[in-house]
């Protein structure tokens, strides 16, 4: 199982990586392995404000169909295109060519509450 | 929960497991789409011993067959199978299943795993007619090998000519030197190939031997996930989804199954809707919009009213497109006809196509 250190996780099976008041999100290799095949992203969100903890879009594999949650309030800045035309991307590079959203962070505080690659590896174990 | 007889070569393999059924079952082991794409271009192997076997013999089991059948199994010669349903007495369908004729006096029903008991009551409610009916379940295990490649894969094993099989039919013949297995050139994946009726013991060697034998094939093994995605790519009905106990077979399409030739049960009333014309039809559908149809999403029209239910929806591994299957009112059922599909807060474009959905 691939938890990178220098991230940040979600009890809901999210990643961010944080660049000052900007997060890149996307789900973690757990999430993915569970989900199996993914064959469709559907974020519709850019430009919105949203609450952390609330719906930012859904994955949908071959089998089920999951809600995206947003890890930190926060506005929608820009949505990975290319897994729009390559949602499989989510599957063979979570961490990378298959990040999901751009974030500018409202309350950096949200950051705290967020796990460390030790706490999320102990989540999935 | 149950397990197979292979449950432990499963967990070994790394496969994912799921209860179905009421059984331990490998949903999938390397993924679904690689599955899929393995029994469409080359060969695979699905444990599915979780599904039911019943022997009816004695010199009226043609005449129970009959009466409790819709399709006519007098049609049938030795060594033939024959899909047909067990019609209920208000409109619906008990399940579906295979019924083999070995020879006049003896037949095999294969029914789905989630109604062996219904189906074992329902049977046994209407056997008038002396009929010994054995429940094989528990004791056989049942493995579908198929794909283009599975006669090939599989000819090392038997002296059974199986490229010459012919689809529908089946023998019993010694296989990896077992002997008594039921070869049957049936499957529920459209890709060709043949399913294995033989008793538990045997399972572990069967299916080392298979593996062994179609190495050089590429086989794999195949989970539940890609076997539900192949026989949707068909149009090939799944109980509990596309037909139940409230669906008639008329409306679901299986009126090439239903036979007037002969009386069954609740046959006068399915006559008649067949000639008075359903209200409602089982259609296939492709998504025009961009999204996924799912089991009980709604089927809406232009204007958002609902008009139906998907039954059954996924993504096609083989043609990249969204397909499913749903109940919509006759006016809607001829291919080209524009529907939606309610998915989450939006209706998405759908229009209704012929089967199958996958043209080799």
């Amino acid at each position: 199982m691939n938890i990178p250190a220098n991230l940040k996780y979600t009890k809901d099976h999210e990643w961010l990586r944080v660049e000052g008041d900007i997060a890149y999100v996307g789900i973690t290799d757990f999430a993915q392995r569970e989900l199996g095949d993914i064959v469709f992203v559907e974020i519709e969100t850019v430009g919105d404000s949203l609450d952390k903890e609330t719906v930012f879009g859904t994955v949908e594999a071959v089998k089920t169909v999951s809600d995206l949650f947003m890890p930190v309030s926060g506005e929608v800045m820009e949505v990975n295109s290319a897994i729009g035309s390559n949602p499989e991307l989510v599957n063979t590079d979570p961490y990378g060519k298959g990040w999901m959203i751009k974030v500018k962070l409202t309350n950096t505080a949200d950051l705290a509450g967020l796990l460390s690659s030790d706490d999320y590896q102990k989540l999935v174990h | 929960m149950k397990n197979t007889a292979l449950t432990e070569k499963h967990i070994a393999l790394g496969a994912k497991m799921v209860p179905f059924a009421g059984y331990n079952m490998p949903v999938q082991y390397e993924g679904v789409k690689a599955e899929h794409d393995c029994v469409r271009n080359a060969v695979g192997v699905f444990d599915v011993s979780h599904m039911g076997e019943f022997k009816l013999k004695g010199a009226k089991a043609l005449d129970l067959i009959q009466s409790v059948t819709s399709n006519d199994a007098s049609k049938m010669v030795n060594g033939q199978a024959q899909y047909s349903c067990l019609p209920n007495n208000e409109g619906g369908i008990v399940d579906d299943l295979l019924v083999y004729k070995v020879n006049d006096q003896e037949y095999y029903l294969v029914v789905n795993a989630s109604n062996i008991e219904k189906d074992w009551n329902w049977i046994s409610k209407h056997n008038t007619f002396g009929v010994e009916m054995t429940n094989q379940s528990e004791a056989t295990s049942l493995l579908a090998v198929q794909g283009p490649k599975a006669a090939a894969a599989l000819q090392s094993l038997t002296d059974v000519n199986l490229a010459d099989m012919k689809y529908y039919t089946f023998t019993v013949g010694t296989f990896a030197g077992v002997p008594n297995v039921v070869i049957s050139a049936t499957g529920y994946t459209g890709a060709g190939g043949f399913e294995l009726y033989f008793d538990n013991e045997h399972a572990n060697h069967i299916w080392d031997a298979i593996f062994k034998a179609g190495a050089a094939y590429g086989i794999k093994p195949i989970g539940l996930a890609a076997r539900d995605t192949l026989r949707l790519e068909m149009g090939f009905c799944l109980y509990g989804n596309d037909i139940n106990d409230t669906t008639s077979p008329i409306e679901a399409g299986l009126g090439w199954i239903t036979k007037f030739t002969k009386e069954f049960t609740n046959s006068a009333n399915l006559k008649a809707q067949k000639e008075a014309g359903v209200k409602r039809k089982l259609v296939a559908f492709e998504l025009v919009d961009k999204g996924i149809p799912r089991h009980d999403y709604e089927i809406v029209d232009a204007g958002g009213k609902k008009i139906g239910i998907v039954t059954s929806g996924t993504m096609s591994p083989s043609m990249n497109i969204a397909i499913g299957l749903g109940y919509v009112p006759t006016e809607f059922s001829a291919p080209g006809s524009e529907i939606f599909i309610a998915v989450r807060d939006k209706a998405l474009k759908a229009k209704v196509v012929t089967l199958p959905f996958y043209k080799k």
